[in-house]
């Protein structure tokens, strides 16, 4: 009888609270991530969405080499009109 | 059952229940988790594929600028000169001379003449369009260096002028009046040529005349004597008119006498009536006048 009695005081006393205590931990530590997985989620989708102005480079670079091709032309043309310096 | 055994069972029911709650609670939060991960992992995805073509379009947009840059570059120092050019870069933007050019490292050591300093912008381009000048090759407290007798010559002829067409030393204009080299008395020659032998016998008698002068000096001509002239003479020879002493016409093309032949008032003379106009005869019956009748009998 006296064992009996000495185990419920250790599940009491010394299971229970141990046992609470580690979930309780790893409860808090799961909650704990999600505020920065959804922090980390939302900067994705602004990325994503700062990210649309990309196909604009497309019409960069055209616009890019259709203004090297005009200061070639204007270059050669100031090559031709212009003498060398030696 | 003995107590103790009631005991036991209950602590192990109490631990099982703060199992049951604790993991399902964990359970909860990691669901959340992966549901947030889900969206960030979709919002990476739309990140990457957007960004795929970014790096082959800037390197394709650096290469242009660079080639733009390098004919730039290029064009400025063969037409101006190394050190022309960093003294031009420098008058447009201070400072950036030190920068150098990025094709020529030795840009960097060269100490830019101030050019915007030593010439007005006018010079400037006018020596650069004849690179006539030396641009600023020495201090410009110095005396100037541009060449200013012949420094039009190049400059002007890039105009399409038809001067430069024409022969490098053109006769100069006819010089008439009292500073010209043949002087001519006016009862000699009032206009035109003085007729010589051979054009007094192609003409005439007449012509002999023009060569002895109108009216002589010794009968009373304009170069007479002051003393033999009209009281209320007032003009001198250099207001009527003298010979120019010269067979050169004074206007570019000249005079074509043979205009005159192909000429017929009848037909050139007069306006352009417009077409199937009435020709205007209001005048046509009135009797004539009295000094034309007279002149008509």
């Amino acid at each position: 009888m006296t064992l009996w009695w000495i185990g419920d005081v250790l599940l009491l006393a010394v299971i229970l609270p141990v046992v609470v205590y580690l979930l309780k931990g790893v409860l808090d530590a799961a909650r704990s991530i999600v505020p920065s997985v959804r922090t980390v989620a939302a900067a994705a989708q602004a990325g994503s969405r700062d990210l649309d102005a990309v196909p604009l480079l497309l019409t960069t670079q055209a616009q890019v080499k259709q203004t090297v091709e005009v200061v070639a032309g204007y270059g050669g043309s100031l090559d031709a009109i212009l003498d060398d310096a030696s | 059952m003995p107590a103790a055994g009631v005991v036991m069972i209950v602590a192990v029911v109490l631990i099982v229940l703060a199992l049951v709650y604790y993991l399902v609670s964990t359970i909860f939060a990691l669901r959340q988790i992966t549901a947030s991960l889900d969206d960030a992992t979709a919002g990476v995805g739309e990140i990457i594929e957007k960004s795929a073509p970014v790096a082959e379009v800037v390197t394709d947009i650096n290469t242009n600028l660079d080639a733009g840059v390098d004919l730039l570059e290029g064009l400025l120092v063969k037409k101006a000169g190394l050190e022309d050019a960093m003294g031009l870069v420098e008058g447009l933007y201070p400072g950036a001379a030190a920068q150098g050019l990025r094709n020529f490292p030795d840009s960097r050591t060269i100490t830019p003449p101030r050019i915007s300093e030593v010439y007005t912008k006018g010079t400037l381009t006018l020596a650069r369009l004849g690179r006539e000048a030396p641009i600023a090759a020495t201090s410009p407290a110095g005396p100037v260096l541009r060449n200013v007798e012949g420094g039009s010559l190049d400059a002007r002829s890039l105009y399409p002028e038809t001067r430069q067409t024409r022969p490098e030393k053109l006769a100069r204009s006819p010089v008439i009046g009292t500073d010209a080299p043949v002087q001519y008395e006016p009862s000699e020659q009032r206009g035109g040529t003085t007729p010589d032998e051979a054009e007094v016998r192609e003409k005439g008698p007449w012509a002999e005349t023009a060569a002895e002068g109108i009216v002589p000096a010794e009968l009373g001509g304009s170069d007479a004597p002051r003393e033999m002239l009209a009281e209320d003479r007032q003009l001198g020879s250099s207001v009527l008119g003298e010979s120019t002493a010269s067979e050169q016409p004074a206007t570019e093309s000249g005079i074509d006498p043979s205009a005159g032949d192909e000429a017929d008032a009848t037909s050139d003379g007069g306006p352009e009536p417009p077409e199937g106009a009435e020709p205007d005869l209001k005048d046509a019956g009135a009797a004539p006048r009295q000094v034309d009748a007279d002149d008509g009998s």
